[in-house]
């Protein structure tokens, strides 16, 4: 079920510490972007030192000052992923937290699959580091007993000494006198990974590396790029995402603006962007107020009339076909005998509404060529996906094509499409200098990759005995992976692709018999927009169905919805789990919903119109799967409609924790965001865009609104899954069930808004 | 002429705290010819500035691109998000929607102003409590409760929340936002 292997170690015998050196030693521009960019060593100080430094594996290389200096392939983005990752190495390869330094890389093929997102980091990043943080280890207790004249057996190496009885040896010392072993995939693999009783960074406090250069104002991210010669460029966005076409542009009443250079129509071979024409002037400013006055004829693209209601009709008729879409592999699919032997059947749709990202950094990019090699200045989430394109926009060879990543100002999913870098490169060959292009708010949102609004169906079979026998979920939405990564898609069992990110979490871990997911791809919205992978994706509007569902299930049948969650979280059959990333299945599912109840004080006495709600999620997919229920107190006005909630009580297992405050960190943003989309935000479609186009008339949660939160973790050594994510998608079902104890009215869209709140009591 | 700017060169954002040099900025900028007729001087983190540009500039870009102090965000350009704020005369300022024009004679701080240290009681709390994630808001976040604090540090828990529920955090750091901004206000009250 994993769809993303995990970057294999790359880096065999034939990694020696030259091909290291070869590798990251680049040219003064690169030196200078690695400073720029956070790294405390960049590969240039190593040219100071006598002794070559030593690179057990590709991931880091020690200094002969006793260094070591650790290199992330994830994009920092809040999630300060670069002192988490260096700590699993750090860890194992028993070096002072001092003496490590963390290096942002650049987007060299060697570097493997370059993702961050699906809240894979620690769970792809562990293993590895650790292997490599044991080679290091292995390597310098050899050297070090040979400098000391000691068998290995007699050593052991603890805060970067090499130690046996009474003699010591520094690894900076060990490194001076040169170390040059390295290992094989195999010979990685067979080495001993300390036991968690012996970790002393993992699971351990420590101030995040990346703190202080985000309070006081050092922190570069991509907006921040510069270089000399660069002009500015902002785009005037065309009347529809895709399809649009440039008949004539007139620039006469931007000539007065003080600045203003020239337009330029993009041409993009890659077709990432179409309809596109470029404003470049001397300053940002000008660039935006030239904009504002060029006129562009545009024959807009085919959906330039499209509408939120249209986009989701299509989705009802979509689904309206049972031939439609591919069925997961969810055991077994066909549910038409326990329906049809069902003493209660539950029935009911769910839809969400389009969500934006509303990072706040508006995207940008900062391209130029130099020596031939087209440098891309950005933040972005997948360098690998968008090398393709820039190559094909460009008609220049991947290895032609350098992405730099800078700190993202919000991630969320948005820069996984690097779309933004395409329009920006292309400037920049076209006018044979440096571009920097920055998009206002409302052109950033007008190109937003929305989450996609869906539809959703779901039914729900019970015997006499009120026991489940049959479930159903159908799901029409947007898919991002189709759209841009379809190389990604798997198949269903009856051999159609699909997104496994546009449906996952349907395929839960409840035991409900006969199972029966569907996805279907809504062809209409996938042409409107470019559809984005939003924090948590799929699941942020799955898991809304599945746990509103399962709170109506229950009260139909005449069940506690907390004990008949329970009850169907039984780990039984393909729920059990497996080794390494899912021991225990479900019944860690069901351990953190009961200390959820417990915490949020499920079932005591409250005031009038107030309620307690609860819902669960497994996180991102079944292969990574990352426990967490969320129980939502709120008060509803009946007056007006309105929801205040008033705390979210969140329990999440997420195997081992490598940065505690982090990781709460992550909790209590993700949860936020789910009480956001549930709440405050949403838009819709009007004309081929959306209507929204800046904060004020969208609305995301603000601190006023914010309630208490009492965040849990179980304490757990079994393998680190993420935290991203996962606690978005619980909050909205939560609330939406809380409405429901409160006032008895049920909420089956979100966002959720006072008006419907009335409608439903 | 393609390298990066020296600022950037000599940045180390990884480096431990002293070691975190901000360049000072240049004193004198002028983009777009010198024609001498759009001049506006104020002064910036304590040093004198002047910049020759259209009146109607938004300050934001003249405090990021010309000054080169880019700790100073844009987010979303009509004063909405709190990205951008600055103190102006020790008032918290939306800097997207200030014309350069109407600082003139004035004294702005950026936060690379606000302590030559970093450690300016709110920034010490936003350290301790680890307050940021991407990052992006939290300059203007720190200047927003900067301003308010120096001006009255005995703020209610509600005081809080309205001064502070002007400035999105994207990443809904919201609840360390209010813990920091606590931390520093009884920090300021004691000193």
């Amino acid at each position: 079920m994993s769809r993303f292997t995990r970057p294999t170690d790359s880096a065999p015998t034939a990694l020696s510490r030259r091909g290291f050196l070869i590798t990251t030693a680049g040219g003064g521009l690169a030196f200078s972007f690695l400073t720029a960019c956070g790294a405390k060593d960049a590969p240039g100080d190593a040219t100071t030192i006598d002794a070559e430094p030593y690179a057990p594996t590709l991931w880091y290389a020690i200094g002969a000052d006793g260094v070591a200096t650790i290199n992330i392939i994830r994009a920092e983005m809040g999630q300060h992923v670069g002192t988490a990752l260096a700590r699993i190495l750090a860890d194992e390869l028993e070096i002072a937290w001092d003496n490590v330094r963390i290096k942002q890389v650049d987007s060299d093929a060697k570097w493997g699959l370059m993702v961050t997102g699906g809240s894979w980091s620690v769970w792809q990043t562990f293993p590895i580091y650790s292997q490599a943080g044991a080679a290091g280890r292995t390597a310098l207790i050899e050297a070090g007993a040979a400098a000391l004249g000691v068998d290995a057996a007699t050593c052991t190496a603890r805060n970067g000494e090499v130690i046996s009885g009474s003699q010591k040896i520094s690894y900076a010392d060990i490194v001076k006198k040169g170390v040059n072993k390295t290992f094989t995939p195999e010979e990685l693999a067979a080495l001993p990974v300390k036991p968690a009783a012996e970790r002393r960074l993992i699971g351990k406090p420590v101030m995040a590396r990346d703190i202080m250069e985000k309070t006081n104002g050092t922190a570069l991210y991509g907006i921040d790029a510069k270089v000399d010669g660069m002009v500015y460029a902002r785009p005037i966005m065309p009347p529809t995402r895709n399809g649009s076409k440039v008949n004539s542009v007139d620039d006469s009443a931007a000539k007065s603006v003080k600045g203003y250079q020239q337009n330029l129509v993009i041409d993009d071979p890659s077709g990432t962007v179409t309809g596109w024409v470029m404003v470049i002037a001397d300053t940002y400013p000008a660039a935006i107020k030239a904009a504002d006055l060029i006129k562009v004829d545009w024959t807009p693209g085919p959906t330039s009339k499209v509408s939120e209601k249209q986009i989701q009709d299509h989705a009802g008729s979509l689904l309206d076909d049972p031939s439609n879409g591919a069925i997961l592999d969810t055991g077994v699919t066909d549910t038409t005998a326990a329906f049809a032997a069902a003493t209660t059947k539950v029935e009911a749709t769910y839809t969400t509404g389009t969500a934006l990202h509303m990072h706040l950094e508006p995207v940008n990019a900062l391209a130029f060529e130099k020596d031939g090699v087209m440098e891309i200045h950005t933040g972005n989430q997948w360098q690998s996906l968008v090398l393709p394109w820039l190559a094909t926009a460009l008609g220049m060879p991947e290895d032609k094509i350098v992405m730099r990543t800078y700190r993202l100002g919000g991630g969320f999913g948005r820069r996984l499409n690097g779309d933004y870098a395409v329009p920006a490169a292309l400037a920049a060959k076209a006018l044979g200098k440096p571009v920097k292009m920055v998009l206002t708010r409302e052109d950033d949102t007008r190109m937003d990759s929305v989450r996609s609004p869906s539809v959703q169906r779901l039914r729900l079979a019970a015997d006499a005995d009120g026991k489940v026998t049959g479930m159903e979920q159908h799901v029409a939405a947007g898919w991002p992976t189709q759209v841009m990564a379809p190389f990604f898609m798997p198949n269903g069992v009856n051999g159609v692709a699909y997104d496994p990110f546009a449906i996952s979490g349907a395929d839960h871990w409840y035991t409900v018999g006969a199972h029966r997911v569907r996805a279907v791809s809504n062809d209409l919205a996938n042409s409107t927009f470019r559809p984005g992978w939003l924090r948590s994706v799929g699941p942020g509007f799955t898991n809304w169905a599945l746990e509103s569902f399962m709170d109506e299930a229950a009260h139909t049948l005449g069940k506690d919805p907390v004990g008949f969650r329970l009850a169907l979280l039984d780990g039984a059959g393909i729920n059990a789990g497996s080794a390494p990333n899912a021991v225990g299945g479900a019944l860690r599912q069901a351990e953190v919903v009961r200390r959820c109840a417990a915490k949020a004080g499920w079932g005591k006495a409250l005031p009038a119109d107030t309620g307690i709600g609860l819902a669960t999620s497994f996180g991102q997919e079944r292969g990574m799967p990352t426990w967490v229920a969320c129980a939502a107190q709120v008060h509803v006005d009946r007056a007006s409609g309105r929801v205040t909630v008033e705390k979210l009580t969140l329990v999440a297992d997420a195997g081992t924790i490598v940065d505690p405050d982090g990781a709460l960190a992550q909790m209590e943003g993700a949860s936020l965001w789910g009480l956001s989309l549930a709440l405050h935000e949403g838009t819709e479609f009007v004309n081929g865009q959306v209507r929204d186009l800046n904060l004020g008339p969208y609305t995301p949660l603000r601190l006023a609104d914010v309630p208490d939160l009492d965040i849990g973790f179980v304490e757990s050594t079994e393998v680190p899954v993420g935290l991203g994510e996962p606690a978005t998608t619980v909050v909205g079902p939560a609330i939406g069930n809380a409405i429901f104890n409160a006032v008895g009215a049920r909420l089956r869209h979100i966002p959720i808004t006072p008006k419907a709140v009335l409608a439903a009591i | 002429m393609l390298g990066l700017t020296q600022r950037q060169v000599l940045r180390d954002a990884d480096g431990p705290p002293d070691e975190n040099v901000v360049e000072p900025a240049d004193t004198v900028a002028m983009p777009g010819g010198n024609d001498g007729d759009d001049m506006t001087s104020f002064k910036l983190n304590g040093k004198p500035f002047t910049i020759d540009t259209d009146p109607d500039t938004p300050l934001l870009w003249v405090i990021r691109d010309e000054a080169n102090l880019t700790g100073t965000k844009f987010g979303c350009g009509v004063g909405q998000c709190g990205a951008c704020t600055v103190h102006i005369g020790g008032v918290a300022v939306r800097s997207c929607i200030t014309p350069v024009s109407t600082v003139d004679g004035a004294e702005i701080t950026t936060i690379e102003g606000l302590d030559p240290n970093s450690s300016h009681p709110v920034q010490v709390a936003w350290q301790d409590l680890q307050v940021p994630q991407c990052g992006y808001c939290q300059s203007g976040q720190i200047m927003q409760a900067a301003a308010a604090l120096a001006e009255d540090p005995n703020v209610s828990d509600e005081d809080i929340d309205s001064i502070m529920t002007g400035n999105l955090c994207r990443c809904m750091t919201y609840t360390r936002i209010r813990a920091a901004m606590r931390q520093a206000a009884d920090a300021m009250k004691g000193g």
